[in-house]
């Protein structure tokens, strides 16, 4: 089962969609999340939210300062005050 | 004579232009207000995940939180009203102080000292008018709040919440809106904002189920040390959000009934002018047929 990932700023929706894996940056260091992870709510360090999509795609984000990071039950929520799109999905 | 009907013929000219501004407002607060709403359903995701994740922290772990704890006495209350920054909107502000009023009031007869903060410039005006002195005061954004401008607001209070009674402190906030339940209704609101009560979103675990073992990271104090002012700022700003779609809305519809009652009162003064327009020609014949008979005898 795929990964539900929400990547959410305050003011918008800035992505959501199924992935395989979701790397991000923590306060504690680098995170990659899979399915099955572990019920985990973890502070994220500025820096960039990588999602790597279900068909193969790649989702870069900015996340500019202090977001957050949920994951319960394959469902992950990314949550940022700005957080913009970088995406590269040729890659 | 001439001079009554010169009088209505201005009445009229100044009338139309003031329908003209009537229906242009109209029709920029209803260009607005669909983006407004559009506002307040696109941050309800970051909403709902804030009071997730901060409820997720409450149940999976005990950690107390200063923001969260009930102060034994409460010396100092703080009051937030949301106005607008312009008027044109009908009763929309004066609903919104109205109701921080009567809390003022109400925490008054507690036993409570009130300090006021206010966004929007009507609010503003209405204290100062009083010689109030506001705690602060922020204006500029009442129409289109964005997120920085909640965050502002929501680091002052926080702050103003840390700190202690005698430094000026305040031992609890209560924020005055106005909700915007549709298009003809806003109900002016009172919530209160901390310290907090943490509802929404806790789902009990079933019975057969093992309760997930949260793990925090760095730990669960530090998380929650970020999480709850955020989650404070995202209460203010959805407040705002409302605000900002009552407020066009009652401007749209105060806007529409101006320029409605404009056309009547042009309706009335054409009568009024064409009466003494006719006034004016029977007299002039009158004297004709006077002066000629006169002439004639």
């Amino acid at each position: 089962m795929p990964l539900q990932v929400e990547l959410v700023s305050a003011e918008a929706k800035v992505w959501t969609g199924t992935a395989r894996m979701v790397i991000a940056r923590t306060s504690e260091g680098e995170i990659g999340v899979l399915t099955g992870h572990e019920p985990t709510l973890a502070l994220l360090a500025p820096g960039q939210v990588t999602i790597r999509g279900e068909a193969g795609e790649t989702v870069v984000a900015q996340v500019e300062d202090g977001g957050f990071l949920s994951i319960d039950h394959d469902r992950v929520t990314v949550v940022a005050d700005t957080a913009a799109l970088v995406t590269d999905s040729a890659r | 004579m001439a001079g009554q009907q010169r009088v209505y013929r201005a009445r009229i000219k100044s009338t139309r232009s003031l329908e003209k501004i009537f229906r242009a407002m109209e029709l920029i607060a209803s260009s607005r207000i669909s983006k407004a709403r559009q506002a307040v359903a696109s941050s309800t995701p970051y909403a709902r995940a804030i009071s997730r994740a901060v409820s997720a922290v409450a149940t999976y772990s005990d950690v107390d939180h200063i923001l969260t704890t009930e102060k034994e006495t409460v010396r100092r209350a703080a009051v937030l009203v949301v106005t607008a920054d312009r008027g044109m909107a009908g009763a929309y502000s004066s609903n919104a102080i109205r109701a921080g009023e009567q809390l003022r009031e109400r925490l008054t007869e507690e036993g409570k000292e009130v300090a006021t903060y206010v966004t929007g410039r009507k609010g503003v005006a209405f204290l100062r008018f009083r010689k109030r002195e506001a705690a602060a005061e922020w204006t500029g954004f009442s129409d289109a709040p964005r997120y920085e401008d909640a965050e502002t607001i929501g680091d002052t209070l926080v702050e103003a919440f840390l700190k202690e009674y005698e430094d000026g402190g305040v031992d609890e906030i209560h924020i005055v809106y106005t909700r915007f339940v549709s298009m003809v209704t806003q109900q002016p609101e009172i919530v209160r904002l901390l310290p907090l009560e943490v509802v929404e979103g806790t789902e009990p675990p079933a019975a057969d189920e093992l309760l997930p073992l949260y793990s925090f990271e760095p730990n669960p104090a530090e998380v929650l040390d970020a999480l709850l002012p955020k989650y404070v700022n995202s209460r203010i700003f959805n407040a705002l959000l409302q605000a900002s779609a009552s407020e066009l809305a009652s401007r749209q519809r105060a806007m529409k009934s101006a320029s409605d009652n404009a056309k009547e009162l042009i309706r009335t003064y054409t009568r009024l002018a064409n009466q003494a327009r006719q006034a004016e020609i029977t007299q002039e014949i009158s004297e004709i047929v006077g002066g000629a008979s006169a002439l004639a005898s």
